[in-house]
């Protein structure tokens, strides 16, 4: 059972991330804090990719003359690659969505989904 | 001309950045840039359709690496189709756009061409693309475009913008997790490459929780059925020419995603009939059709109720999936082509009605018949569509649908194909009727004018007139174009 959970631990960490991040996202009712809930959801899917490039005693992905061609001794540099451009996509994510709530601020003065609904409906 | 499959994004891209700099210097610059952009891409996208029919697929590998190293772009004749599509309603809605916008948000008009095209761009990417994860950064492209030009209309349009930002990012995530299981499964990111390695790993567990996660992020993405409650907001407070760009393309190239998905990747034999994800969708999509059409005819806001509408007919395109037969999916493709025109048409009809009458609710539309005849009769003919009467377009791919459910035996889908049309014939006629039989209200008959301006008005009836159209030569796309797409699923 605890063998089984040390071999396979970082899945765990990552499901319990994106557990967190989903309920930033669905269950918050401040609109900052469903912001930052998307944000480690993102991040755990990440934290995923990058540890399915890992290899214990492998080295960086450039031939090596002592350790020769054989690719066990190589980390597996495609999924890291993969991750910087996501990282690249949701920091423009977090850009539009931050802008977005600096105009909901500004119109309406609060970030609380409920109140911002409320004070729309007495503008009108 | 191998590079073909490359040149319609990366022509948008270009354009858009230019836009951005012409419009810094002169404001009117800037839309022309956007303008010839988009006038670029249509005769790029067609020319390139008519190349693939007659010479086949057309590969372009990026930066000369071979496909299961580098990526690979794929113009096939479904990719073409579809930007086809993309590039002829980003024409005519930038076209339309100009008089609309300066009248709704005349302040945001530089901005929001060059994002206009950067949705374009992200669009026309993802249907080219032949690698799993440069269709996630597609999607996350015109996502993030779609976002912003929501986010660019008045009131409430921002907290639209935001739910629609959160719920699309959770989707995008799922799918890129999705694309995770699959690339550690098969060690591959290339679509046919994918497509050869997944055979022997049709028992595994990985693959069916990829399966899933895709298609719950697709799902999310083209608003099915019990996923769409970001979509109406959005789309209501949205300005019309955003809307009309947004609600033709964006749901639809999800589902396209999805059809690739299941024909290119995963394979029909394991999505159809290993496990039953494809019948699922369709089940989900029965709903949709439903639900959809029921509550766009509670609402009284005339886009509300167009947004509604727009839940229940890309339903449409799901459950022509869902029945995982030729003649079913191809009803679905036509359907794409056909919704695009028809609810193209319908939005940019909304902002035109905004633009001389200046409100979107309902009871305003009575007797515009008479007071703006050009608009009217183009909305009468995209209603008509809608509903599904012959000879307009949205017959034809209803017919096909309609058939296909009979060859899948499936006679639950075909009911809630007919019972959906009457129900859109239901919410429609109703605002027909007024158009056409009541007085019009006191305040509108005082405004001055009738039909918006030609710049308005062009494009809305070259869509209804293609609603007309492409009814007719309805059986020269299906033969030429559909059943090349459809043909592989007939052999397994």
């Amino acid at each position: 059972m605890f063998e089984e959970f040390l071999g396979r631990y970082p899945y765990f960490m990552t499901v319990i991330l994106l557990a967190i991040g989903l309920y930033g996202m669905v269950a918050k009712r401040n609109l900052l804090k469903k912001a930052i809930g998307m944000s480690i959801f993102q991040s755990a899917i990440f934290l995923f990719f990058i540890q399915g490039g890992a290899k214990w005693g492998a080295t960086v992905p450039v031939i090596d003359p002592q350790r020769g061609m054989d690719p066990a001794q190589y980390m597996n540099p495609l999924p890291h690659v993969l991750i910087l451009t996501a990282i690249v996509v949701s920091v423009a994510t977090t850009g539009v969505s931050l802008a977005l709530l600096l105009t909901i601020y500004q119109r309406y003065r609060t970030l609380d989904e409920k109140q911002v609904l409320e004070e729309a409906r007495r503008k009108a | 001309m191998n590079q073909l499959p490359l040149l319609l994004p990366v022509s948008f891209l270009l354009f858009s950045v230019i836009s951005v700099l012409a419009g810094i210097w002169r404001r009117d610059l800037g839309y022309l840039a956007a303008l010839v952009g988009a006038a670029a891409g249509v005769p790029l996208a067609i020319w390139g359709l008519f190349r693939v029919l007659s010479q086949g697929t057309v590969r372009y590998h990026l930066g000369g690496w071979p496909p299961p190293f580098g990526i690979e772009y794929v113009l096939d004749p479904l990719a073409a189709f579809m930007a086809s599509i993309i590039a002829a309603i980003g024409l005519l809605v930038l076209v339309y756009a100009r008089r609309s916008i300066d009248h709704e948000v005349p302040e945001k008009a530089p901005l929001l061409y060059p994002v206009a095209l950067l949705l374009l761009a992200g669009l026309t990417g993802i249907v080219v693309t032949g690698d799993l994860f440069n269709l996630f950064v597609f999607l996350e492209i015109a996502s993030l475009s779609a976002y912003a030009l929501l986010a660019s209309g008045r009131g409430l349009a921002p907290l639209a913008a935001f739910r629609y930002l959160i719920l699309g990012t959770m989707a995008g995530s799922f799918y890129l997790l999705g694309v995770g299981f699959i690339y550690f499964s098969t060690g591959s990111l290339n679509m046919a490459d994918v497509a050869e390695r997944m055979p022997p790993l049709y028992e595994s567990r990985v693959l069916l929780a990829a399966a899933v996660l895709m298609v719950l992020g697709l799902g999310l993405k083209m608003a099915l059925f019990p996923l769409h409650p970001w979509l109406p907001d959005a789309y209501t407070y949205a300005p019309s020419a955003v809307t009309g760009l947004i609600a033709p393309l964006m749901t639809k190239v999800a589902g396209y995603v999805l059809i690739r998905l299941f024909l290119d990747v995963f394979g029909p034999s394991y999505l159809r009939d290993t496990v039953p994800v494809i019948a699922a969708i369709g089940w989900l999509a029965a709903g949709g059709i439903v639900v959809g059409s029921v509550m766009a005819i509670a609402q009284r806001d005339f886009r509300r109720m167009l947004a509604y509408s727009s839940v229940s007919q890309v339903a449409y395109v799901a459950l022509g999936l869902g029945l995982g037969n030729p003649v079913g999916l191809i009803g679905a493709l036509l359907h794409i082509l056909n919704h695009a025109f028809m609810k193209g048409c319908l939005f940019l009809v909304a902002g035109g009605v905004r633009y001389r009458v200046g409100v979107w609710d309902l009871p305003h539309f009575a007797g515009l018949g008479r007071h703006m005849p050009w608009t009217m009769a183009a909305f009468t003919v995209a209603a008509l569509g809608m509903i599904g009467i012959p000879p307009t377009a949205g017959f034809f791919s209803k017919w096909y649908l309609v058939q296909g459910g009979i060859a899948a035996g499936n006679w639950a889908f075909v009911a809630i194909i007919l019972a959906s049309s009457l129900l859109t014939a239901v919410y429609f006629f109703r605002v027909l009727e007024r158009v056409y039989t009541s007085p019009l209200s006191p305040e509108v008959a005082t405004s001055r004018g009738s039909d918006p301006p030609p710049g308005m008005l062009g494009p809305i009836l070259i869509l209804a007139g293609g609603v007309l159209v492409l009814g007719i030569i309805n059986s020269i796309i299906v033969t030429q174009v559909l059943e090349k797409v459809a043909s592989s699923l007939s052999g397994s």
